[in-house]
């Protein structure tokens, strides 16, 4: 049994290379098939949010990637449901529909599950 | 018990000296480090290239040090440090860019190594993560 690895991503999509950074660990897990989950905490959560427009910005758009995480192999995809309310975000017009929203006792309890974590 | 280490801080960064510290304690009290991984900023602690003022601690020349006298496996983010100019002399050559930071002991390679090494040990300690 491999062991599964839980990646916490806490950051913003635009604040810095951090989120792209946390979900290039999450699609190299994927691709050798080892079992990755992947939280959204904290300004993680904006990385969810609805109709961004990465290009008034100059960057690219980690949208698209993070609906293709199911293709890559990586289905067990969370989101604190108290860091989407606290930023003003409704956790039902997430971009990512199969994403389950946890409240912090599941957090914990979702933490204990996996055998290593990374924050990022 | 066996540890692999990831760092993604930079090397003036208080967490990069916390992690040397847990290295050389995880050494001292017999256990073996399967990997270092540095990722993100953590890339700039392999850099041949960092110039610390004279009255600090020299991150990067210590982690040489360190990884070179324990014939530790010491990889580096071959993504992330092309985004932040942390070349090798391989990488440098692919890119025709002027400046190489890196040589030995450090390797570049994918993250693939890092997920290697979370297989391999028994604990992964991040150091420098947000």
């Amino acid at each position: 049994m491999p062991k599964s690895l839980l990646i916490i991503s806490r950051q913003s999509p635009w604040s810095g290379s951090s989120a792209r950074e946390a979900l290039d660990i999450v699609l190299a897990g994927g691709a050798f098939d080892l079992p990755i989950g992947l939280l959204f905490l904290d300004d993680g959560v904006f990385q969810l949010a609805a109709k961004q427009d990465a290009r008034t910005l100059q960057q690219k758009d980690l949208s698209a990637n993070l609906q293709a995480l199911p293709m890559f192999g990586v289905e067990a995809l969370f989101v604190c449901g108290d860091s989407a309310a606290e930023r003003g975000l409704d956790p039902n017009t997430l971009s990512l529909e199969e994403i389950q929203v946890l409240a912090a006792p599941e957090i914990t309890a979702l933490i204990d599950r996996y055998h290593q974590v990374i924050t990022l | 018990m066996k540890f692999a280490i990831a760092l993604f801080s930079a090397a003036h960064a208080p967490s990069s000296r916390r992690a040397l510290l847990f290295a050389r304690a995880a050494l001292a009290g017999g256990h073996e480090i399967v990997r270092l991984f540095f990722y993100q900023d953590g890339v700039y602690n392999a850099s041949g290239s960092v110039v610390t003022p004279q009255d600090e601690l020299d991150m990067p020349r210590q982690w040489r040090t360190f990884v070179t006298e324990h014939q530790l496996d010491g990889v580096v983010c071959i993504a992330a440090a092309l985004r932040r100019g942390v070349l090798n002399a391989e990488e440098a050559g692919r890119y025709r860019r002027e400046a190489i930071a890196v040589g030995a002991p450090w390797e570049l390679s994918g993250l693939g190594q890092l997920h290697d090494a979370v297989q391999d040990a028994d604990r992964l300690i991040c150091f420098g993560g947000a």
